[in-house]
């Protein structure tokens, strides 16, 4: 089982052998704008072991895919300011040049992106770009690393691979283009594979494929998985662990089972609750009133509290006025005022 | 692809009917008399009709435009009747000035306006492409703001203006360069490249600063919406050098829009650059259209018009052929 870790300032367990395959402390990434500073990611703190899956899970701009694209090193060279740590295989993948992390792209971090159509290239064909991956990585000649890329779209389910080598990406289906882009992200056969919101622009029936062809690749290679994306369904099926995330920030993170069964956070409540199921009668959704907070400026209390409508119940305007920390309990971190008890209770009355 | 060459085929010769026929019509209209022209300084009205005759504009309309255009399926006979002679084919008439045969004065500024447009195109391809894509690269630097404001001097700058300055300066002031000579008008010549290079150098440069200028702007502005698409994060994420990332991946997708405008331009430059070659002195067909329709010589302009819209659909068609090499998804089934 993977291992939360506890706020910022706890020491980890350091000078072991056994450090964690990904480590992220104090993980914030700041936009300079002209309107201000645009505080994106605020302190991400979180560990990943191999063989694990991590599910990060919030609505749009509550930071998930900047968290994905600091790790990847992809906000390099842009304006963004990153700061924090993020021990990978002992290399700080925060503090470390572009083109040392170039060599870790691909090769040991490989990232799978939303709506492959666009992440792929409209000129070259499928098998050229897969193969392209390959040969980045690889001494290899173009006719083994064609060899390997043909490999990897059977491996992925692409039926005739031989042929389909040499299509190109508007030839391919919606969920075969997904197969491609998760064929090139793994053709290296990376350690750790970031997929951010793999199959939200897949069919429903597609989206199941995917993340069963995803858990399988994991399962054959022992890669650690994080799995960006705001479907909380998606997550219990394949998450071991979950971190959600909400305005920049982690507000509640555990195991699976208690993100499900033994939520922490009035925030992630709303979101289970918000999510439609078959079997219940009400024919009206349950959103989240309210919008989330400017990231050009932050509250000073707790992020959730003007959306939050448990908020008068941890007394004394303690919501609005103070940020709670993230307070850990069997592996199981909330940010948030609100005691064990009266979480219970507010769970109970729903 | 037979089907698209049909077509192509097709609609050139409708193009260029229709522009025959209008540049007649419009001639037809005008105020200009050539005959009045021909007949010289101490005219009669004998002499203008016996001038009308030979020039062949005692006719009809319809059967001048006809006798026109059969020339240019097969030889004819030209001039009053008694003393016609043979218009070889492709016969695209006689001067109405020289009498000469208007297809070898084409033949004979075709190399003057071959000379300019090619080594303007290479210049500003390779100053607008390049600093484009710089400023693309450098984007928001002060390198971007000067290359940006560069381009906006440049695009304001009409071709007057540059080249009169540049003959006063590298000409006129600091003897750098020759004055353009009618002499060269090949790199194969007896003069050499050498010599061709300094005598189209500043046509060259004052065509390129005006072009060049677009071409940065639409180059900057393509390849910074290029290097924001998903797919160059996706080559990013597949640990690419940076060089691949931009070119492989960027530039190709990016250079889409530039080669529109480069045909266009290239068949517009190729039908001559009327005040560049007016100013540098350069005899092309440009040079030789003005002056050809300033003296209501109907053959020449008729040809050289004829000729510029040619050379547009061509480079149209060759836009198209481009595009299909570039991007598989507007490939021919």
């Amino acid at each position: 089982m993977m291992q939360l870790n506890t706020a910022p300032a706890s020491a980890p367990a350091s000078g072991t052998a056994t450090a964690p395959f990904l480590e992220v402390r104090d993980l914030s990434v700041k936009f300079p704008t002209d309107d201000g500073v645009v505080s994106a990611v605020n302190g991400m703190d979180f560990t990943l072991e191999r063989g694990q899956t991590l599910g990060i899970v919030g609505e749009s701009g509550s930071g998930k895919s900047v968290t994905s694209q600091a790790l990847m090193g992809l906000l390099k060279g842009t304006s963004a300011q990153v700061t924090g740590q993020a021990m990978f295989q002992g290399k700080d993948l925060v503090a470390l040049p572009e083109s040392a992390m170039r060599q870790l792209r691909g090769r040991n971090i490989g990232m799978i992106f939303q709506d492959p159509l666009s992440a792929l290239h409209p000129f070259y064909t499928v098998g050229h770009q897969i193969a392209e991956a390959y040969l980045v990585h690889n001494k290899a000649s173009k006719k083994q690393a064609r060899t390997a890329a043909v490999d990897m779209l059977g491996r992925v389910g692409i039926p005739s691979p031989e042929q389909r080598y040499d299509e190109y990406p508007h030839h391919f289906s919606g969920g075969m283009r997904q197969r491609a882009m998760i064929a090139m992200a793994l053709i290296c056969e990376p350690e750790l594979l970031i997929a951010d919101e793999p199959t939200t622009a897949l069919d429903v029936t597609v989206q199941a494929q995917i993340l069963d062809l995803m858990s399988g690749l994991q399962e054959e290679t022992n890669s650690a998985l994080i799995l960006i994306t705001h479907d909380l369904g998606v997550v219990a099926e394949v998450c071991d662990d979950v971190l959600v995330m909400y305005g920049g920030q982690c507000v509640e993170s555990g195991p699976v089972d208690g993100i499900f069964y033994d939520t922490r956070h009035p925030y992630t409540l709303g979101l289970l609750n918000s999510m439609p199921t078959l079997n219940s009668a009400q024919s009206r959704l349950n959103p989240i009133p309210g919008q989330p907070p400017s990231l050009l400026d932050l509250p000073n209390g707790c992020i959730f509290s003007a959306r939050c409508q448990y908020a008068e119940i941890a007394g004394d305007g303690v919501c609005a006025s103070q940020r709670p920390e993230l307070r850990m309990e069997d592996g199981h971190g909330k940010r948030c005022h609100l005691s064990g008890p009266q979480l219970i209770s507010i769970r109970n009355s729903r | 692809m037979t089907t698209f060459i049909i077509r192509r085929t097709g609609s050139l010769v409708l193009l260029l009917a229709a522009v025959s026929f209008i540049t007649f019509t419009l001639f037809q209209l005008g105020p200009s008399d050539p005959a009045a022209a021909a007949c010289g300084q101490e005219c009669t009205p004998e002499r203008i009709s016996e001038a009308r005759v030979a020039l062949g504009m005692d006719q009809p309309f319809f059967v001048q435009y006809f006798d026109y255009i059969r020339g240019l399926f097969s030889s004819r006979m030209i001039g009053a009747p008694g003393a016609q002679t043979l218009c070889e084919w492709p016969c695209l008439g006689k001067s109405f000035q020289t009498n000469e045969n208007v297809a070898d004065i084409i033949a004979r500024s075709l190399p003057y306006t071959f000379s300019m447009a090619i080594g303007a195109l290479v210049l500003w391809t390779i100053t607008g492409v390049g600093l484009g894509l710089l400023a693309a690269l450098r984007k928001g630097s002060p390198v971007d703001k000067f290359i940006v404001g560069a381009a906006s001097v440049g695009v304001s700058l009409p071709i007057p203006v540059t080249g009169l300055f540049l003959l006063l300066l590298f000409v006129n002031q600091l003897h750098l360069l020759p004055f353009t000579t009618n002499e060269i008008n090949s790199p194969f010549g007896p003069h050499g490249p050498g010599a061709w290079v300094a005598n189209y150098l500043l046509p060259w440069i004052a065509l390129a600063v005006l072009f060049s200028a677009s071409y940065i702007r639409v180059t900057r502005t393509n390849m910074i919406e290029t290097f924001g698409e998903d797919f160059i994060r996706t080559a990013r994420a597949k640990g690419l050098a940076p060089r691949t990332v931009t070119f492989k991946h960027g530039v190709r997708a990016g250079i889409t829009p530039v080669v529109t405008m480069l045909g266009m331009d290239i068949g517009l430059l190729l039908g001559g650059a009327v005040l560049t070659e007016q100013i540098f002195s350069v005899p092309g067909l440009g040079f030789t259209a003005v002056h050809a329709a300033i003296a209501g010589d109907l053959p020449v302009t008729m040809a050289i018009t004829m000729l510029a819209a040619f050379f547009v659909i061509v480079a149209n068609v060759a836009v198209d052929l481009a595009y299909a090499a570039i991007d598989p998804r507007v490939r021919l089934q």
